[in-house]
């Protein structure tokens, strides 16, 4: 699956990620499924083709893509939400890492 | 490499006792000082604790259920995972289980970490916690480098 493995490169989903409104790109299509850019622009202080760059990013990354449907454009969520929910797991997994190492450090250089 | 979401578990061997490292979690001071967390009162079963935590020059409130408490052995609570969005009331989200096991070793002491129950947890808002990327993770993944041994 291509989409899985470009996902599994987490460098560029988290940079693809850290910002505001493209996580609530990301955000709207993971609830509501393939969206027109008309509806993801609803609700956002932005113009369409500001919005429209922002997918490009999220699609660069391999997190969205845009289809056809009939004569309508729509932009899908392309990491599956099991892909989501393992990178989720990855970064509590070393922020786990980051407090254990503290806690090393605390019990041990202490008597 | 595990194909679960919904626990992670981690496990790690500290040079030092279960009594030392019993009193690193239990006591609110020196989970604080490890955890980087300011707890407003101590540990007791049953107990909610709250506590603030300094992230990105915002300081952020968490609430823990403390469940379980077995000297030397077992702590046991709830919390809101990664929530560090000061907009969001996380309180009508479900809670992750965090569980901290004790077993005595040769060199010291075996700690397993588990925290269970995220797929309880709206997808939307684990989505979120890949925005958490902020400047001090490098120096952090060279610290675990450097410490754990896990």
């Amino acid at each position: 699956m291509r989409s899985a493995s470009q996902v599994r490169h987490g460098a560029p989903i988290f940079a693809a990620l850290g910002d505001e409104t493209r996580l609530r790109l990301v955000d709207k299509l993971s609830t509501t499924g393939p969206l027109s850019i008309v509806r993801l622009t609803e609700g956002e202080d932005m113009t369409r083709q500001a919005i429209t760059k922002h997918l490009a990013v999220l699609a660069d990354a391999g997190l969205v893509r845009g289809i056809r449907r009939g004569r309508e454009r729509l932009w899908e969520l392309e990491a599956s939400p099991l892909e989501v929910a393992r990178r989720y797991l990855d970064r509590v997994s070393q922020r786990w890492d980051a407090a254990l190492a503290r806690l090393a450090r605390h019990v041990e250089t202490d008597d | 490499m595990t194909t679960t979401t919904d626990r992670i578990e981690k496990r790690i061997t500290l040079r030092a006792t279960p009594a030392r490292v019993w009193r690193a979690l239990a006591d609110a001071q020196e989970f604080s000082a490890w955890f980087g967390m300011a707890l407003s009162e101590g540990f007791a079963p049953g107990k909610t604790v709250n506590g603030t935590v300094r992230y990105q020059g915002k300081t952020l409130s968490f609430t823990l259920l403390i469940e379980r408490m077995e000297p030397e052995r077992l702590l046991a609570l709830r919390w809101h995972p990664f929530a560090v969005d000061p907009e969001v009331d996380y309180s009508s989200e479900p809670m992750t289980l965090v569980e901290f096991a004790l077993a005595a070793s040769p060199e010291g002491t075996v700690l397993t970490v588990t925290e269970s129950g995220f797929d309880q947890i709206p997808l939307a808002r684990r989505a979120k916690a890949f925005a958490m990327n902020d400047a001090g993770w490098a120096q952090q993944v060279e610290n675990i480098a450097r410490h754990v041994h896990a």
